[in-house]
């Protein structure tokens, strides 16, 4: 069935429109007795589709807008948060957060709320995702599972391939809104689709995934392709001595492992000796303008980029530009939020890593790490001996003033010997320093288009132990 | 036209003669929690929902609403360092069209989108079913009508704000009394739920779910080091009382002399030695490596493209054969106990809250199931009903299969922890949890704790630190030779364990007493980082 479409139509995936957010923003403040009072609404649609044995399992739709009260009294500031959108509901999140604020210390950090601030116009909305109906995912999904199970058949394997994953999308606006003026709305969409493979002998699997703002760059076949590819050569794994290897990572496996560069970029966790970017036994001391990276490393951050395309504005309205945190090798800037850029005499900035953002503000999520030009069969072609990893599974910090991480390697590890990948290898567990990583690169691919991080091929990596698990 | 509420009564209790009151927990005396909605509204809404769903063309539906509140207060030494409170609701419909479910959820609370809501479930139903191999089909359960709540004496929730912030100080204040430490965090995590079920079977329940917890961690300074230590206070399903039962304030100081004591702990030798794990340690053991591989929709491969599959798999060859311990562990699956938090009285397809034992003297027997899963392994295991193990973590979740209360029984004989040290010559004591790490087959894995004491001679010596233990799941729980008795039982668990795509969390709770495994593979964390 369809219907008429037209300019002023809300998509299938509703949500509140530009003058619908004011309204209900200006109606907020209204009922707000504090002295600043900030309002954060995300308003949006989700829809996913998971299957597991070759077919889908669950799916659901889903709708809602949840809504921010952040109040200040003085130097006071707290905030209570609703999805019910009447005048009592509102009204008594309002007096809450007011509440709330008078029972809270005094925040010596506080900064006064932002007036009225110009973003820049970046177009992260797509209409195909937005209004990816249930059918289009189902048969996306079948897509992905056909294609994966003819990978199975031409291979001759007897029994049936297992075929799962999920594919996941949204739309929606992001308002913040202030009583000194300021009112900011965006609305943006996204949509992600992993596949996982596993052969009927449990020996084997395989995973693929990607995501984008625009449906139309997701490729179901390919990805079902790629992770039956990847099962079906993953069979039978091999035992490999654990011990220093050179790897070559993935996008997903690089981009895994890179999210500790973004968060270390925190001025203020940096000044205060609490990260790797600390200047060890120097009090205040930073690496501001030294080498910490491989000269070829380059990290940055730019809302704009067609690559990264993220949000103009950061929680608390602050307009989002570009920044290049580490180039060359060098770091050259590092995050400051409002509050410690005042104290510390220089400009904030804004797209790091996580800042408190003068009360609230500060996404890491944007951050990107330059790609090189050669392709991933070109990094393994050009590996002498190696091990080729797909992702990891349970990542976790151990140390961050190194930015040690342990993990586990998961759905298609390989050895590659003379450039060629020769034999699957049993899962190791790793413990490695992203800086030493860094500083241990042998060769940056081309970027995918989707992950954070470009593949990389690095030296000496610490694998530490061995997993049976498949 | 939808029917009306009396309509609806009146037809389902004729078509569901054997319609049941409710399980024996029950509590029909107590005060009942209505957020400002009142009942008959979410019933009425409810019921127009699986009216809208049938005329759409589902076979089955069901519509859950939930109104949730949140409140959460952290402090750190004198400051408040966070406080949330939030307020969400909604419905969540699920149809099931010629054997393929659609969900569909909504914040919308109006007749007109409640119905949109539910036609847009069975379109979800009908794509999913474009790619159907085996189509759904439900257990029976017998249609339920009422309400429960969780016994409380105080809802937390409504607990002034001044009177938590003062708990939490008065607690900081008597840990920084403690010579040597630096550092004080302490927090509050409450919930209330009140959740109304229907089904076109003709289940109308509502239930009020409270549940409360407080977290408490110090960090002592001294020595050339920095030692901290988080002492372990589970959530219960329970009112403010129970937070006032911990007696934070009375017991921070001795909580805090223990991360005193961590700054002289002799770092561990690696090696091979027997094992007594306190409970407080043991629940998170018990969770990853028997909680989660016996879920049927991981055996199953529903979680392979996410939280991983299961050793314990294929089925046929698990149940009533896979020996995962030794005759003394008796490990049971069970939604009726008291002050868990994964107490209820249906779950979120109605079925009664159950218990049975997963594992019978050693032996594995049963999974965790759902309507949809128990006819999958039914023919082996001869139980033709749903464990009650569905649920979903807020009105726009759909319900899956997720962990029960899964726990270790006691031992008949009323053993103590004191009676295993005294049996034991050379061993290592484990309280608390630390940092843990499983694979995505839950086979090997790799436990620390937060407090380690060397045993010699059937005595309990200095306290170690840089504990880890690592082991494979089978060989580690065939390694248990020795578990406390009824009054050594202790109740550990979680707010927060996450599964699924979109990911959901869910609260549950481990008990057990604590035990003793031969022979385990010791570890140093100080070196590895």
């Amino acid at each position: 069935m369809s219907s008429p479409k037209s300019l002023f139509q809300q998509p299938a995936s509703s949500f509140l429109s530009r003058d619908e957010a004011k309204t209900l923003t200006d109606r907020i403040l209204g009922f707000s007795k504090a002295d600043e009072t900030r309002v954060s609404i995300r308003s949006g649609w989700a829809g996913n589709t998971r299957y597991a044995g070759g077919q889908v399992t669950t799916s659901g739709d889903t709708s809602n807008t949840t809504v921010n009260i952040q109040c200040t009294v003085g130097k006071k500031r707290a905030s209570a948060t609703t999805n019910v959108l009447d005048d009592e509901s509102l009204r008594r999140t309002a007096d809450l957060a007011v509440r709330l604020a008078r029972l809270s210390p005094d925040d010596p950090e506080l900064m006064p709320e932002l007036g009225p601030q110009t973003y820049a116009n970046i177009s992260n909305y797509f209409e195909n995702t937005a209004n990816l109906s249930p059918e289009q995912r189902a048969a996306a999904a079948k897509k992905s599972i056909e294609t994966a199970e003819g990978v199975w058949k031409g291979a001759n394997a007897s029994g049936a391939l297992f075929m799962a994953g999920f594919l996941d999308a949204e739309a929606g606006a992001t308002i913040v809104a202030n009583n000194k003026g300021l009112f900011a709305y965006h609305r943006s969409s996204s949509v992600r689709l992993s596949n996982t493979a596993r052969t009927p002998d449990g020996t084997g699997s395989g995973w693929a995934g990607s995501n984008a703002r625009d449906w139309s760059l997701i490729d179901p076949a390919f990805l079902g392709r790629r992770a039956s590819t990847k099962a079906v050569s993953s069979r039978n794994p091999v035992a490999v001595e654990p011990g220093l290897y050179t790897v070559v990572l993935e996008p997903e496996a690089a981009s895994q492992l890179i999210g500790q560069v973004s968060g270390a970029l925190n001025a203020r966790s940096a000044e205060e000796g609490r990260n790797a970017f600390s200047q060890r036994g120097a009090n205040g001391g930073t690496k501001l303008g030294l080498k910490v990276f491989d000269e070829r490393v380059t990290f940055y951050s730019d809302p704009a980029d067609p690559n990264i395309l993220g949000d103009p504005f950061d929680a608390e309205g602050f307009p989002q530009g570009r920044n290049v945190w580490i180039e060359n090798g060098l770091l050259k800037q590092l995050q400051y939020d409002r509050f410690w850029a005042q104290k510390k005499g220089v400009q904030a900035n804004s797209g790091g890593g996580g800042g408190r953002g003068g009360g609230g503000g500060g996404r890491g999520g944007n951050v990107r790490m330059m790609p090189g030009t050669k392709s991933l069969e070109q990094l393994i072609a050009e590996c002498e001996r190696g091990i080729l990893c797909t992702h990891f599974f349970y990542t976790n910090v151990l140390d961050p003033r190194s930015m040690m991480l342990t993990g586990i390697t998961r759905d298609g590890t390989f050895l590659i010997e003379k450039g060629k990948v020769t034999k699957p290898v049993k899962n190791f567990r790793f413990n490695q320093s992203i800086v030493q990583m860094l500083n241990s690169i042998e060769e940056i691919g081309k970027s995918d288009g989707a992950s954070p991080a470009p593949p990389m091929r690095v030296k000496d990596f610490n694998f530490a132990s061995l997993s049976d698990a498949v | 036209m939808a029917p009306t509420r009396r309509d609806f009564v009146k037809a389902s209790t004729l078509a569901a003669a054997a319609t049941i009151a409710g399980p024996q927990l029950l509590k029909a005396d107590k005060p009942r929690v209505i957020a400002r909605s009142t009942e008959i509204y979410a019933d009425d809404l409810v019921l127009e929902a699986l009216s809208a769903a049938k005329d759409a063309g589902a076979q089955y539906a069901d519509a859950r609403i939930g109104r949730y509140r949140r409140q959460s207060l952290n402090t750190r030494e004198h400051q408040i360092t966070g406080v949330s409170d939030a307020e969400s609701y909604g419905i969540g419909i699920r149809t099931l069209v010629d054997g393929s479910w659609g969900f569909a959820a909504t914040a919308n609370m109006t007749k007109d989108s409640v119905v949109k809501c539910a036609r847009n479930a069975v379109r979800l139903s009908r794509a999913a079913k474009s790619t159907q191999r085996r189509p759904v089909e439900l257990a029976p359960t017998t249609p339920v009508k009422g309400t429960w709540i969780t016994p409380i004496k105080r809802d937390p929730i409504d607990v002034p704000i001044e009177e938590k912030v003062a708990l939490l100080f008065a607690t900081n204040e008597a840990a920084l009394k403690v010579p040597s430490i630096r550092f004080c965090t302490s927090g509050l995590q409450l919930l209330r739920e009140v959740k109304t079920l229907g089904t076109t079977e003709g289940t109308l329940i509502t239930q009020t779910f409270i549940r409360s917890e407080a977290s408490f961690s110090v960090t002592a300074a001294g020595n050339g080091t920095t030692e901290s230590y988080s002492e372990e206070l589970p959530p219960r399903s329970q009112g403010w009382e129970y937070i006032e039962e911990l007696n934070l304030p009375g017991h921070a100081a001795e909580w805090a002399q223990v991360a005193v004591e961590k700054l002289t702990a002799k770092t561990v030798e690696p090696g091979r030695f027997d094992l007594i794990l306190q409970p407080t340690n043991l629940w998170l053991t018990i969770h990853e490596s028997i909680g989660h591989p016996t879920e049927l929709d991981r055996a199953m491969g529903f979680e392979a493209n996410f939280a991983g599959t299961s050793f314990v798999n294929p089925p046929e060859k698990m149940i009533n054969k896979l020996q995962y311990g030794k005759p003394l562990m008796n490990i049971q699956g069970d939604r009726t106990q008291d002050h868990s938090v994964g107490l209820c009285a249906w779950d979120d397809e109605g079925v009664p809250a159950d218990k049975w034992l997963i594992i019978e003297k050693g032996i594995f027997k049963e999974y965790q199931t759902t309507r949809e899963q128990a006819s999958w392994v039914a023919p082996l295991t001869g139980t033709k009903h749903s464990h009650g193990c569905s649920y979903a973590d807020s009105w726009d979740s759909v319900q899956f299969q997720r962990m029960p209360n899964v726990s270790l029984l006691p031992a008949e004989k009323d053993i103590s922890l004191n009676d295993i040290v005294s049996a034991t010559d050379r061993g290592i004591m484990i309280r608390n949890r630390g940092s843990w790490s499983i694979d995505h087959q839950r086979y090997n894995f790799s436990f620390s704790g937060q407090a380690f004491y060397e045993i010699k001679g059937g005595k309990v010596g200095g306290m170690l630190k840089d504990v880890a233990y690592q082991a494979v799941t089978p060989v580690f729980w065939n390694s248990m030779d020795m578990i406390g008795g009824k009054s050594s039982y202790w109740m550990g668990g979680t707010f927060s364990d996450g599964k699924g795509e979109p990911s959901q969390s869910n609260s549950i709770s481990h008990g057990c007493p604590p035990a003793r495994f031969r022979d385990v593979n010791i570890i140093n964390t100080g070196r590895n980082v």
